[in-house]
């Protein structure tokens, strides 16, 4: 069975964005860029699938600026066996994102679709649903469990009440959630060995997609800041200025 | 301008968020709900008593009793050519079939909006809430997920809307429901509780989770939160987790104990109208957003607090 990855180049989630003076955009002109957590998380799932002889081959998808070849790198370090880099300095939003991978996934052909079920820096969690849609597939969304059972994948999903159980047909389209699993560290070797895993480059326009933006960003703002608080120095100056002055109870 | 809100049920009963989507929505135009799922005709008799109601559409069948995207969303296709907006809330169920409707419909969506500035222009938080992104869309057709904490509930009496049976569509079966297990809680809902007391890391295990928090939050009639270390060291369960990856609350008063204020975490709670934390670390972020902050071992003052509130409020 051959799973697709997608992989996103984010900013580092410990970095705490600044927006522009001219509030255009954030600025992201020299911060540290990683590989999206959830998309970590999804790759290293496909990797344990490998190495549990379900999946015979697992391939990272990356969209964008040419620097996403460091993001798939990393996945193939991760132990992904081969790349596809659809280079564009577009900005992409996740509908053009979805069609794009659709693209791939149908080149490719894969059985199993995996996602991070939302990128740290749109938080738009929204790629997977609109893949699966697009491709009219089953969707497992905030899987926090993942089992393979012959012609279908059993997945347990993070709801707001607690969790649920969904049995999807294959080839299915499943984002993760945090909780599927902890991605491994990567170790030095495995970071050379990854430099000779072959990675193709694509052009949106050998996969024939209309990737121009639906949604126009007319400015960033920053949040509202919040007033400095005070430190109280007990219990009970706390409870007297929670009942008194704060009047929360 | 007309409004189509998808209602979201739990255990029989309408959801509170979707009281949230349809103030949203009333902001936009006309708003019509629909209610879909098994036996939900009670559902749809409480959606024609909230206020500004003008339609309820009724899907009621079976394919229908699990809220699965793939059979919703074609459902919510058909009707679509009737609505300039589509809104659901931001809650895992909006989150997951929205877009699914979108797509097919070819429709870029806004997730979790704030704002609401006109018909085609909205406010959302992006980069866990550190930057507000105004978005415009000229597409002929608006999709919206809204963030429940940020638009007050709809009154869920006065409304006289008309009730009218849609039939299901047809939808391949893609996938199949086995079952659902929800966290059992004496509390209230998190994500519309008035007050929140939640733990991290710093509780030290499940067993003094429990035995801190319980009695505080019975004592306020607070919901319990946690942060991502409390939920990923099993001192609660996931869906307790607040944060830019669980859930987002802004009650009007929200106690961080033990919490030490991870970007992550605070992109889930700094809309709260007034934050407290207790953590021995004076150097720990949480204090950077707190109201009032207190610097002390969380065992010593949690029963304490329990006992000084109990005091006043009893």
């Amino acid at each position: 069975m051959k799973v697709l990855v997608a992989v996103k180049r984010v900013v580092d989630y410990n970095v705490k964005v600044r927006v522009k003076a001219d509030e255009s955009d954030v600025d992201i002109g020299n911060v540290k860029m990683s590989m999206n957590p959830f998309d970590e998380i999804a790759v290293e799932e496909a990797v344990r699938l490998k190495e549990a002889g379900k999946a015979t081959e697992v391939v990272v998808v990356s969209l964008g600026v040419k620097q996403c070849e460091e993001t798939l790198r990393t996945a193939l370090a991760m132990g992904a066996d081969r790349a596809i880099h659809v280079e564009t300095d577009e900005a992409l939003q996740p509908l053009a994102v979805a069609k794009l991978l659709k693209a791939v996934a149908d080149l490719e052909q894969p059985q199993l679709l995996l996602l991070g079920k939302q990128a740290i820096d749109d938080d738009a969690n929204q790629t997977a649903q609109m893949l699966s849609a697009l491709m009219q597939l089953a969707q497992g969304t905030f899987a926090s469990k993942i089992e393979l059972a012959n012609d279908e994948v059993l997945i347990t999903r993070e709801i707001d009440g607690g969790q649920e159980r969904l049995a999807l047909t294959l080839p299915a389209v499943i984002s993760v959630d945090l909780r599927l699993n902890e991605p491994r560290y990567i170790k030095l070797p495995n970071i050379m060995q990854a430099k000779k895993k072959p990675l193709e480059k694509k052009t949106v326009a050998e996969l024939g997609v209309d990737i121009s933006p639906r949604l126009v960003q007319l400015k960033v703002t920053e949040p509202q800041v919040r007033a400095a608080g005070i430190v109280v120095q007990n219990v009970a100056e706390l409870v007297d200025k929670l009942h008194n002055e704060a009047k929360v109870f | 301008m007309s409004v189509l809100i998808i209602a979201e049920q739990q255990q029989s009963c309408l959801d509170e968020a979707t009281l949230s989507a349809v103030s949203a929505g009333r902001q936009l135009g006309e708003v019509d709900i629909l209610v879909a799922g098994h036996n939900v005709a009670d559902i749809a008799a409480q959606a024609q008593q909230i206020s500004g109601v003008r339609k309820v559409l009724l899907a009621d069948a079976s394919v229908y009793a699990h809220a699965l995207a793939e059979t919703l969303a074609p459902l919510v296709v058909q009707l679509a050519d009737s609505y300039s907006h589509i809104v659901a809330a931001a809650t895992s169920f909006g989150k997951n079939l929205l877009p699914r409707v979108a797509a097919l419909l070819d429709c870029a969506p806004v997730s979790d909006v704030t704002a609401i500035i006109d018909t085609q222009t909205f406010v959302r938080p992006i980069y866990a809430g550190n930057a507000l992104q105004t978005v415009r869309c000229e597409q002929a057709k608006q999709l919206l997920t809204i963030r429940t904490t940020a638009f007050a509930l709809a009154e869920i009496t006065g409304g006289e809307a008309v009730i009218e049976n849609i039939a299901a569509v047809a939808a391949p079966q893609l996938s199949r429901f086995i079952e659902r297990s929800l966290t059992k809680s004496e509390h209230p809902e998190l994500t519309t509780a008035k007050i929140v007391v939640s733990g991290g890391r710093g509780l030290g295990s499940a067993e003094n989770f429990a035995a801190l928090l319980n009695p505080l939050a019975d004592t306020l009639n607070a919901a319990i939160g946690a942060s991502r270390a409390a939920v990923d060291a099993d001192y609660a369960p996931n869906d307790y987790q607040v944060g830019q990856t669980g859930k987002i609350v802004a009650p009007d008063l929200y106690m961080a104990i033990g919490v030490s204020g991870a970007i992550q975490h605070l992109a889930g709670m700094k809309d709260s109208k007034v934050i407290v934390a207790i953590n021995k670390d004076a150097e720990a972020p949480i204090f950077k957003v707190a109201d009032y902050g207190l610097v002390a071992d969380l065992n010593t003052a949690v029963p304490e607090l329990i006992q000084q509130i109990k005091a006043i409020i009893h």
